[in-house]
């Protein structure tokens, strides 16, 4: 058997199909986003009984072949995700005739929709059009006979979100602080170690059982010990791929940890429910058959009830900064842009940005492909005023490609934080008479601690 | 003691302070490139003094980022670094203008202190100032010694080094003076910093001006005085300007922990031998005899040998005057070179030729007969009528004529010059499918050179490094200001200067297969392809190129001269008894002077250069058509687009009962104006069209464009709305429209991002819309019904107007809209009908609506149809096609007419399209592959055409005079 390889078959269209017999034989290739939820993701996935390898990797090449296949103006994270895709087909671990690749599709107005068909046409060109390509959706777009998503799947999935999120969010507090180093880590695998677990046999889907690992989560987190040394706390928001993957912006979140910063990066229930407040938003302002909208609204509701579980477990904590809910930074970005705005990350990136600094976060690295469309409105085009609104607002805006250097990011990056570090020892920006003193920037000791 | 260094892209500053913050030193020295060791060497002055006594350090500049983290020294961000020093000398001050050799800065010092740097895609810095001082082939301080005689100025986009030099080239080429080019430059690099940088601040107050560029030339301060109207004492230009920010350094250094001087040139010198390029790739040849083997293949590819001094007989004339090289050639009739020329035109093409002329004249004498001369090039026009050329053929042509020489069954040839990458595939003897690359990827042949020559290397030498670099740096591929700041990035992780070489080597050539050809492998190309172009001269240029391909190609040895070469072919061929061109004696006679002047016909207002060269003879450049040119209107062919312009134009007035509404003519309004006229008419307001777009117009509200990435015709909209707030209204209608009408023509009917949600980018960015009442409401034109009613909703909310009378209004709208449409589809039917009755050519000039705007477009449609061709645009015929699959997401309105008019020319042998896509549309990446695709697969040929803010159309009609000769091959091999 294994010498033979699966029979291609097509649908109408001519679209290569993802069979039975490829699920049993062939290795699912999966991009990584964020770290923490796609090691979950894959592991429910296993437990589906698909193999699946997670890409992690950040090699040069992977700039190469997405450049060689890729038109060069597509959006950075195209490039990435399909080099790094062709680059595991060629890089000899798998049998080419062995693999799958997996990509999501959301289907909006943003040219991020159209990623699957450039892989597919990238695919073509470097010869591998014998590899099927599976659309991760939940918009019933492209099925595929050897892949489904079934409502158990889904519900995993959903959750193991949300825990990722829960899990990351505490963890983004703790590992600038810990005594022990490399106990932030550890508590990590152990959490994404036990979800999966418990996603095997039956599982439990009860919201109480949930609410009840969400508690246990917190916990286990806020018990590591930790020296809340004052640090420069830096928010990242941003396109969503170039904001989580470390591929993506350099090792971000690396990098501002070895300048000595606490960094926390909004999670991605938020994007879940803004995709799903979207359809009930769209269905206001244009009208157009209930029924395609109530369930979306249904959903939504059930997963604000979700967030304010996670909030409240996270608030157990005092000495944790809580996320807000969904509600919350909706209202915040209101006051900025329509509810109509929904491509890309749409209001929810200005509101993520308004959120950070509601809660006293002004240092924010705003992040995007070079050229990104919908950031040019969301993202840059709202800095100015925020700033006008919020004078204490310290927002940079990075910009990522394959020809722009490190070195002018890590340098525009460096700027903002050393305004960071100067409002953090009193001299407020609001203050217009307060000019820059050098001297006393040195020393980071005298900071608020207060809101940490 | 304390000592503040700065490195920055360029140079080196490195200052010593003493405890009354006076200077006891300071130096300032250009790195080459090679900045530890620089730094050591400078630091190393201060010895004598220092040795065995405690000092304080801090190191800042974008490549002391670098530096310190090797050493250990503490580091300081640059801008911070100046803030402090400002702080402590100029405490006055209210902004801070900093130039330097990468980066351009600005601080605001009172109303809220912000401090801003330039984006990743930027000019107006001291790089900047230097290419454009090569490109004049003038040293930066003679550039700015000529800045201070120019009489005008010209507009040149300030974007980037790459945008502006796609501006001054075309200038240089039509005779413009140097004097005022350079002052124009200085004028762009002021543009760029006051819009670009302070993005709506006003610049006022006590400006100080710093940094190398602002210090040295006095020529660019002058320009930011006047432009941003300081006073005496409101512009300070400090005696140590150029070491300002190593003086911050300095100051900062006083918080640091004291040390031993010897210890930091200890720490110094130890980094100085480090090397950690991190992305490296393999060498080009692996030892000697490898290269030997190179040469001798390639060197067998040349032309009959002749023996020049003793040649009696017949001649032909070649001349290629490229955009930034002149190439001469003189062949005898078996093709064999009896003289040829190749330089940089040194900005003046015609002084280049005259010399040559005179020295053939001088050298030959009456050994020979010059039977035949044709020019080709830019500068062709100039060339041909200052001298008197026979013949004068598009590049494209030329080029072919050449390689075909060298090998006949060529059917690939890919030319790389100075400014331009050419690449064109041969079927059937005749070129058929051309790629140029676009404004953003030009310049990379030039490139190298000038950085040769900022290296004080000369071009080949600097080539010849590269061949055995052990380990080429990568670095990159977007476009030559990228590549610059990653030389930079590579120089401060210590690459030397051969792994440079070679790496810029290998980034044009990866510019040229994936950004300009877009190939994934040889087989793409063709089995034969030829390569030249003077870049291709480089060894380590045409290594990186087979290697990157895999397959071997063949490059003439007189691969920089083939345009030329080629053009020779041509008079060859043109078998005249005797060329016309200008005798010895007319040359010694021959006078050239220029003189610009703005030609007032039409509302284009060209900027003409009047070329005059005694005997009465003239030649007129910088028009965009006929007319200055003192030639007849003769019968202007059908130009849908016109006809589109003007009649959108005219929906504007009516009876103002409930007050005036304000529309901003740009992105969708170009489509949706008919909807909105009709509707607000119907309702009793008087709609106010913004007026024509202009550049002036686009400049009165660049200041407020937050993104300089989004596409020209998003940010012309700033200055459309600069312009309605000067008029008198009630209110200024602009709408979120995320979906468009659904045309069935593609799985949704979305906009894209820009034109759906930019009302709202203005209303966030443009202080003056809130004195006004900005009306921004999200609608869905897509649900007729359901629009009646939100827009019923909605306008009686905000005007108090009964819902019967909207509903009434927006189902008048409706109509018009579709009445518009179907007048549209008539119209292109009649055209076409007329084309075809006098047979003449179709164009289907494809985009987007507001493409249609002749800002938008620099008056390409009226230059195709100055070729005798019929214009058409894409949503004349897109409609009439049934919906067919396509290979992408088929999704946005726009872009479904693009497949479905693509899909309907190929199946009309009299149409072909030429696309025209807007700078930075990042939809656009994915539907022109496509639409090549449909067109290509169905026979057809591709042509695009990128525009942006710079007006370059001498390009354009490059490309379409090659576009024809590939028509009428095409036409010629069917028969």
């Amino acid at each position: 058997m294994s010498l033979t390889v699966a029979e291609l078959i097509y649908d109408k269209d001519g679209r290569l199909l993802f069979t039975q017999e490829m699920k049993r034989e062939y290795t699912l290739l999966m991009p990584q986003m964020l770290p923490v939820h796609f090691t979950m993701l894959k592991h429910i996935l296993e437990l589906h009984d698909y193999k699946v390898d997670m890409l992690t990797t950040t090699h040069r090449a992977i700039v190469d072949e997405g450049l060689k296949y890729v038109h060069n103006d597509t959006c950075y994270p195209a490039l990435l995700v399909i080099g790094q895709l062709i680059d595991a087909i060629k890089s000899g671990k798998h049998d080419p005739h062995k693999v799958g690749l997996m990509i999501t599709q959301t289907g909006g107005g943003c040219r991020a929709s159209n990623y699957i068909h450039l892989l597919r046409k990238a695919l073509k060109r470097a010869g591998y059009d014998y590899v099927p390509v599976v659309s991760v959706n939940l918009s019933g777009l492209e099925k595929n006979p050897g892949f489904s998503l079934g409502l158990k799947l889904i519900r995993q999935m959903a959750y193991s979100m949300i825990y990722g999120d829960l899990i990351v969010h505490m963890a983004n507090q703790c590992r600038p602080y810990e005594i022990i180093e490399g106990e932030t880590d550890r508590r990590i695998e152990k959490w994404v170690a036990r979800i999966t677990s418990e996603f095997k046999g039956k599982g439990s889907f009860k919201t109480k059982h949930i609410r009840e690992n969400f508690n246990l989560i917190a916990d286990d987190f806020a018990s590591i010990p930790v020296n809340r040394v004052p640090k420069v706390r830096v928010g990242i928001v941003g396109e969503i791929y170039i904001k989580y993957a470390p591929l993506g912006n350099n090792n971000l979140e690396d990098f501002l940890r070895s300048e000595d910063c606490e960094t926390i990066v909004p999670g991605l229930t938020d994007f879940i429910i803004f995709k799903c407040d979207n359809r009930v938003v769209d269905h206001k302002i244009y009208g157009g058959k209930f029924i395609t909208y109530v369930g979306a609204g249904l959903l939504e509701k059930y997963l604000f009830r979700l967030q304010r579980y996670l909030i409240e477990a996270v608030k157990r904590h005092p000495e944790f900064r809580a996320p807000c809910t969904f509600e919350h930074l909706k209202n915040l970005a209101g006051k900025y842009l329509g509810y109509g705005n929904k491509m890309g990350e749409g209001w929810l990136l200005t509101g993520e940005m308004l959120e950070l600094i509601d809660s006293d976060i002004n240092n924010i690295v705003c992040t995007q492909p070079f050229g990104c469309l919908p950031n040019h409105v969301v993202g840059k085009g709202m800095v100015r005023k925020i700033k006008d609104n919020l004078p204490q607002a310290n927002i940079v805006t990075i910009d990522y490609d394959p020809g722009a250097t490190r070195i002018n990011q890590e340098n525009r990056i460096k700027l903002m934080l050393a305004n960071a570090r100067l409002s953090q020892n009193g001299h407020s920006h609001q203050d217009s008479n307060a000019k820059v003193r050098v001297n006393s920037t040195a020393s980071e000791s005298t900071s608020d601690t207060n809101s940490i | 003691m304390r000592i503040g260094i700065d490195i920055g892209s360029t140079t080196v500053k490195v200052v010593l302070l003493n405890n009354q913050d006076k200077i006891e030193f300071k130096t300032y020295e250009r790195h080459m490139s090679k900045v530890r060791e620089k730094t050591a060497e400078m630091l190393a002055q201060l010895s004598p003094r220092l040795s065995g006594s405690e000092v304080q350090v801090s190191v800042t500049g974008s490549a002391g980022l670098g530096v310190a983290k090797a050493s250990g020294l503490e580091f300081v961000q640059e801008v911070f670094a100046t803030a402090g020093a400002v702080e402590r000398f100029h405490p006055s001050t209210d902004v801070v203008v900093e130039l330097g050799g990468e980066d351009a800065k600005i601080i605001f010092f009172s109303g809220g202190l912000e401090e801003r740097m330039n984006g990743s895609c930027a000019g107006g810095t001291g790089a900047f100032i230097d290419q454009m001082a090569t490109l004049l082939n003038v040293s930066p301080s003679e550039l700015n010694e000529l800045s201070t005689r120019y009489d005008k100025l010209y507009s040149i986009a300030s974007r980037c080094g790459v945008f502006a030099k796609t501006d001054i080239q075309p200038l240089l080429n039509q005779g413009a003076r140097k004097e005022d080019i350079a002052a124009s430059i200085f004028q762009a690099v002021v543009n760029q910093t006051v819009s670009g940088l302070a993005q709506g601040r006003e610049i006022k107050g006590k400006v100080l001006f710093l940094g190398g560029p602002l210090f040295f030339f006095s020529g660019l301060r002058h320009r930011f005085v006047e432009t941003l109207k300081l006073k005496p004492e409101e512009a300070l230009f400090p005696d140590n300007a150029d070491v300002f920010v190593a003086v911050g350094a300095a100051i900062y250094a006083g918080t640091t922990k004291p040390m031993q001087f010897d210890e930091v040139m200890r720490l110094i010198n130890n980094t100085s031998t480090q090397k950690n390029t991190t992305n490296t790739l393999p060498p080009l040849f692996k030892d000697q005899e490898a290269y030997d083997e190179f040469t001798t293949r390639h060197n067998s590819h040349r032309p009959p040998v002749i023996d020049s001094g003793a040649y009696h007989g017949d001649a032909y004339l070649g001349i290629d005057a490229g955009s930034t090289t002149t190439k001469l050639v003189l062949i005898s009739p078996d093709g064999g070179i009896l003289y040829s020329y190749y330089a940089s035109n040194g900005g003046n093409p015609v002084a280049v030729v005259l010399e040559q002329l005179k020295e053939i004249y001088r050298e030959f004498g009456d050994r020979i007969t010059i039977k035949g001369s044709a020019a080709t090039g830019y500068g062709e026009d100039l060339v041909k009528n200052a001298f008197n050329i026979d013949l004068g053929l598009v590049e494209t042509v030329a080029h072919y004529r050449a390689a075909s020489h060298f090998n006949p069954q060529v059917d690939f040839i890919i030319d790389i010059g100075g400014q331009d990458m050419k690449c064109f595939k041969i079927r059937g003897g005749a070129i058929d499918s051309i790629l140029l690359n676009e404004a953003c990827s030009s310049g990379c042949g030039s490139f190298i050179e000038t950085f040769a020559k900022a290296l004080d290397y000369s071009i080949a030498d600097f080539a010849k490094l590269g061949l055995f670099a052990e380990r080429p740096v990568d670095l990159g591929s977007r476009c030559t200001v990228f590549m610059n700041s990653s030389v930079k990035q590579a120089q401060k992780e210590g690459a030397g200067v051969d792994d440079i070489s070679a790496g810029l080597s290998i980034s044009i050539v990866k510019n040229a297969i994936y950004k300009v050809i877009r190939a994934a492998s040889p087989s793409e190309l063709g089995q034969n392809i030829v390569v030249q172009g003077g870049t291709f001269l480089n060894d380590a240029v045409l290594r990186s190129f087979e290697l990157e391909l895999g397959a071997e190609v063949v490059r003439p040895t007189i691969a920089g001269i083939m345009g030329a070469y080629g053009a020779a072919l041509a008079a060859r061929s043109l078998k005249l008894t005797k060329s016309a061109l200008l005798t010895a004696d007319q040359l010694d006679a021959f006078k050239h002077t220029a003189k610009s002047s703005q030609c007032k016909i039409c509302g284009n207002n060209c900027h003409l250069t009047i070329n005059s060269f005694g005997a009465g003879r003239k030649f007129i450049s910088g028009n965009r058509c006929e007319r200055p040119l003192g030639k007849s209107k003769h019968a202007e062919k059908p130009n849908l687009m016109k006809w589109k312009y003007n009649y959108l134009r005219s929906l504007e007035g009516g009876k103002n009962h409930r007050g005036r509404i304000g529309i901003p003519m740009a992105l969708n309004m170009f489509e949706n104006l008919p909807f909105w006229y009709t509707f607000f008419t119907s309702l009793g307001f008087e709609v106010v069209l913004s007026p024509e777009s202009s550049h002036a117009l686009y400049s009165s509200g660049q200041h407020t464009i937050p993104s300089d990435t989004v596409c020209y015709p998003a940010k012309i909209i700033h200055g459309h709305i600069e312009k309605l707030l000067e008029m008198d209204l009630d209110a200024i209608f602009y709408p979120c429209l995320p979906y468009n009408f659904d045309e069935n023509k593609g799985d949704n009917h979305y906009n894209c991002p820009v034109v759906a949600y930019y009302p709202e980018l203005l209303d966030a960015n443009i202080s003056g819309l809130k004195n006004v009442r900005y009306l921004i409401p999200y609608f869905g034109m897509h649900r007729p019904k359901d629009f009646a009613k939100k827009a019923a909703a909605y306008f009686s909310e905000v005007f108090g107007i009964p819902s019967s009378e909207i509903k009434a209004a927006s189902k008048a709208a409706y109509n018009a809209y579709s009445a518009f449409l179907s007048m549209l589809h008539k119209k292109g039917e009649q055209m076409i009908e007329e084309a075809r009755e006098k047979g003449d050519l179709i164009i289907v000039l494809a985009g987007r609506p507001y493409h249609i705007d002749p800002e938008i477009n620099h008056g390409i449609d009226s230059l195709i149809s100055s070729f005798g061709l019929v214009v058409l645009t894409e949503d004349a015929i897109a409609y009439n096609q049934p919906k067919k699959p396509v290979r992408v997401l088929n999704q946005w309105t726009y872009h479904s007419r693009l497949y479905s008019s693509a899909e309907y020319i190929t199946t009309q042998p009299d149409m072909q399209m030429v696309q025209l896509v807007s700078f930075g549309c990042g939809i656009d990446a994915i539907t022109t592959d496509e639409v090549r695709a449909i067109l290509e697969d169905g026979g057809k040929l591709y042509t695009q055409l990128k525009i942006d803010e710079i007006n370059n159309l001498g390009a354009v009609r490059i490309r379409i005079r090659s576009l024809l000769a590939a028509i009428e091959a095409r036409e010629n091999s069917a028969e």
